[in-house]
């Protein structure tokens, strides 16, 4: 394949992040809105095509005589030769997963240019304040993310991590007149860096003992030899060579570093303890929220765990623990967001929580995933799952978008019975409730099928678990859409316009991704996606399937039975359990925690004595000399008094007194 | 009566000369007297330089190039420090010394 098309999918967001942040306030807002939206176009095309071409076109680059896929580096330029052994390259690689998230990338984003259109402008056709900003800031985003899923090294990783960090932040903090807004953007932004801090160290760690950033090196080096390698500290290799010996801290070394680069993706990806900055992400627009915080920058934790894969594997071959710690960190983190997201008032924050509970699904699925049961079976389920979850939840959440633009609140219960003012949007609603559900012929029931039988297949303590959560996952979803659309009569105030559907720049992408998250489970996505290539035949495990089936369509029936018409067994079931009732509500507590971490022991423990020391001691000690040489000139100066002879007559005792000292001395010594 | 001529009897009368111009730059207030005070001073060096040539170095002439040095030095200095004095009388209407303490702390 030729660089150029691959060149252009990362050149030409880029190109349009500097053209509209430069240029945007020239344009009119219509313009840079097509512009924009035209241009996500057309890498959404290129992408496809990037991905047809390595899917199906069947090139020798791409796929082996056996038809096990390859990774392809397609280019590999040097960016930062800091020494001829330790060379930073950027470069686009392509392998099965970097081929979907490229497809999952720009559907996602062009639909969110598309629906941004209509969204960011009020009913009067009026457009947002800072519209050219807004496109500008998600061309930078989809520039950011495509080079972080085409990264050939983690460095270039790395780099375009905090890139999408540093655009998720602008984009939180969108409008920066709200306090809320810009506390979130800030909240999201520090959470991520001290997460990206073990990643970091986690790298050096890795790539010290490795002896390489390239991913291909670094992950096939368990299986085949280390070719290609330059060295940059320990002898290349050596962590392969011998796992056991090598420690850090008591542990195996291996084992830290890949713990520690989950870290970052436990950041990233909001999961427990590191997930309170997402729900408060919400404040950013609704498009952003369906882009980044839903569809895309929030499962980079999850494809850097599947980019990282076969080091995960080897660990867990050498006795390491590192897939165990994924495994627990997503099942505890899968639980505890479903029970919050019972609880929440605000559509947009049970989506939130929802989108955590199901990326901890991804979590899960890659930490189970071994190769004995069904060749990784957890592996391909996560990516799957990675794709299925993109689309329903950005149409949940550009669902949400239209309903909040209608009512004009976040809160729902200012919405209730929408459903015969908003028909498209109740159906296309409800094709997502129904797909994160896990109803069969949506695409939502094949993945989550596919986890709960790895998991099955691994751990039967985390199969009943994620199969519970997946029953409380079915119950939220309905929960949250019986009290938008249902519960009673939808209540029109005087001298306002009844809510309707909203203009076809944001229908459109409804129907589309509702339409995709219909038929995307019948995608053969084991003869795409596996771990080492090779295809494999899906097979429901109908046990499985049926009990998981039986499960949502119990939860879905007790959501119908609760929430369809108003009655009083919600409030009873609050009374019931007033106090689980209040810590769900509450997101048991967790902001809390850290505020009184933060504010109470950081603040006052650590803080306040170092900024004591630097204002004291430190500055002190430079006003202590400052002090001394003012207040000493000041004493002197009557010596400058500005009389000419007197500076002569100075000098004249001076001279004398020297030159009676001189001779004085040459007097007694010589 | 033959008097032998000595070094000493023109070094004296030159540190003489010296002394008063220090005395006079140091002690008189108008600035015409420091400028003719700091010509006194001038003028006692070339007459140590002529005398020292003469007595020390009979068959040369540089201390008697020097002198002529300085004077043509004393006069182009002169020349300015009238240039300054006549500033500073102009600013001040007076050739006191005393009134020229601007550079005072």
């Amino acid at each position: 394949m030729e660089s150029l098309i691959p060149v252009l999918i990362l050149a030409l967001p880029l190109a349009m992040f500097l053209i509209l942040g430069l240029f945007g306030n020239y344009m009119s807002h219509k313009w840079a809105g097509i512009i924009g939206t035209t241009s996500m176009g057309v890498v959404m095309a290129l992408c496809y095509f990037v991905a047809y071409q390595y899917f199906f076109s069947g090139a020798p680059e791409f796929v082996d005589a056996d038809g096990n896929r390859l990774q392809f580096i397609v280019f590999n330029q040097d960016w930062l030769a800091l020494y001829e052994k330790l060379v930073i390259r950027i470069g686009f690689l392509l392998d099965p997963i970097s081929a979907m998230m490229l497809v999952v990338i720009s559907t996602i984003s062009f639909m969110v240019h598309l629906y941004s259109n209509g969204y960011m402008r009020d009913h009067h056709g009026v457009w947002e304040k800072g519209f050219q900003r807004f496109y500008a800031f998600l061309s930078l985003f989809s520039f950011s993310m495509l080079g972080l899923v085409v990264a050939t090294n983690i460095f270039q990783m790395y780099i375009f991590w905090e890139l999408v960090g540093a655009s998720s932040y602008l984009l939180i903090g969108f409008y920066y007149t709200k306090p809320s807004a810009v506390s979130a953007s800030k909240k999201a932004f520090i959470v991520t860096r001290f997460a990206d801090l073990g990643f970091l160290i986690g790298i050096l760690i890795l790539s010290f003992y490795t002896g390489t950033f390239n991913f291909t090196d670094m992950t096939s080096a368990p299986v085949a030899g280390m070719d290609n390698v330059y060295q940059v500290g320990m002898a290349a290799g050596s962590i392969f060579q011998n796992p056991a010996t090598m420690s850090f801290l008591g542990g195996s070394l291996l084992t830290t570093a890949l713990i520690l680069i989950f870290i970052g993706g436990m950041g990233k990806s909001a999961m427990m303890p590191l997930h309170i900055w997402l729900p408060d992400a919400m404040e950013g627009p609704t498009p952003v929220s369906a882009l980044i915080h839903a569809a895309t920058m929030v499962v980079a934790g999850v494809y850097l765990v599947a980019r990282l894969f076969p080091l995960f594997m080897f660990n867990e071959a050498n006795g390491g623990f590192a897939l165990e710690f994924v495994t627990i960190v997503g099942a505890i983190t899968a639980f505890y967001a479903a029970m919050v997201a019972c609880t929440q008032l605000d559509i947009k924050r049970v989506l939130a929580f929802s989108t955590i509970s199901q990326i901890a699904f991804m979590m899960v699925s890659l930490g189970v995933s071994r190769e004995g049961y069904h060749e990784n079976l957890g592996y391909m389920a996560g990516m799957f799952h990675l794709f299925t979850h993109a689309m329903f939840k950005a149409l949940l959440f550009l669902g949400a978008g239209a309903l909040i633009h209608a009512v004009g609140s976040n809160d729902y219960t200012a919405m209730h019975g929408l459903r015969k003012y908003m028909p498209i949007t109740h159906i296309t609603f409800l094709v997502g409730c129904l797909a994160i559900a896990g109803i069969i012929p949506f695409s939502g029931f094949f993945s989550k099928d596919e986890i709960l039988t790895a998991c099955f297949g691994n751990n039967i303590v985390a199969y009943v678990w994620m199969s519970l959560v997946a029953g409380l996952t079915a119950f939220y979803m309905f929960r949250l859409y019986y009290l938008i659309f249902w519960w009673k009569e939808h209540k029109v105030h005087e001298g306002h316009h009844a809510p309707h559907d909203q203009p076809w720049t944001m229908t459109l992408p409804l129907i589309i991704l509702a339409v995709v998250a219909t038929f995307a489970g019948f995608i053969p996505f084991g003869k795409l996606v596996t771990w080492n290539g090779e295809p494999y035949t899906i097979h429901i495990n109908w046990t499985v399937a049926s009990i998981s089936l039986t499960i949502a369509v119990l939860a879905i029936a007790l959501a119908t039975i609760m929430y369809k018409k108003e009655n009083p067994l919600p409030a009873k079931m609050k009374n019931a359990f007033p106090n689980l009732w209040r810590w769900c509500r509450n997101r048991f507590y967790w902001d809390e925690l850290y505020m009184f971490i933060t504010h109470k022991i950081i603040f006052n423990g650590i803080c306040s004595p170092i900024a004591w020391f630097d204002r004291h001691i430190i500055d002190g000690t430079m006003d202590a000399f400052a002090t001394v040489t003012n207040k000493a000139s000041y004493a002197i100066r009557g010596l400058q008094s500005g009389k000419l002879q007197n500076y002569v007559l100075v000098y004249l005792i001076g001279a004398l007194i020297l030159g009676g000292g001189t001779v004085a001395i040459m007097f007694l010594f010589f | 009566m033959n008097i032998e001529l000595n070094a000493l009897m023109f070094l004296i009368p030159s540190l003489f000369m010296f002394c008063c111009g220090i005395y006079g730059f140091i002690t008189r207030r108008n600035m015409i007297a420091i400028l003719i005070s700091l010509e006194l001073m001038l003028n006692s060096v070339d007459i140590n330089f002529a005398v020292f040539n003469r007595f020390l170095f009979p068959g040369q002439l540089d201390g008697m190039f020097f002198s002529l040095f300085a004077i043509a030095l004393a006069a182009a200095e002169t020349a300015i420090a009238i240039a300054i004095i006549i500033n500073a009388v102009r600013l001040s209407r007076d050739a006191d010394v005393k009134d020229l303490s601007k550079m005072k702390f």
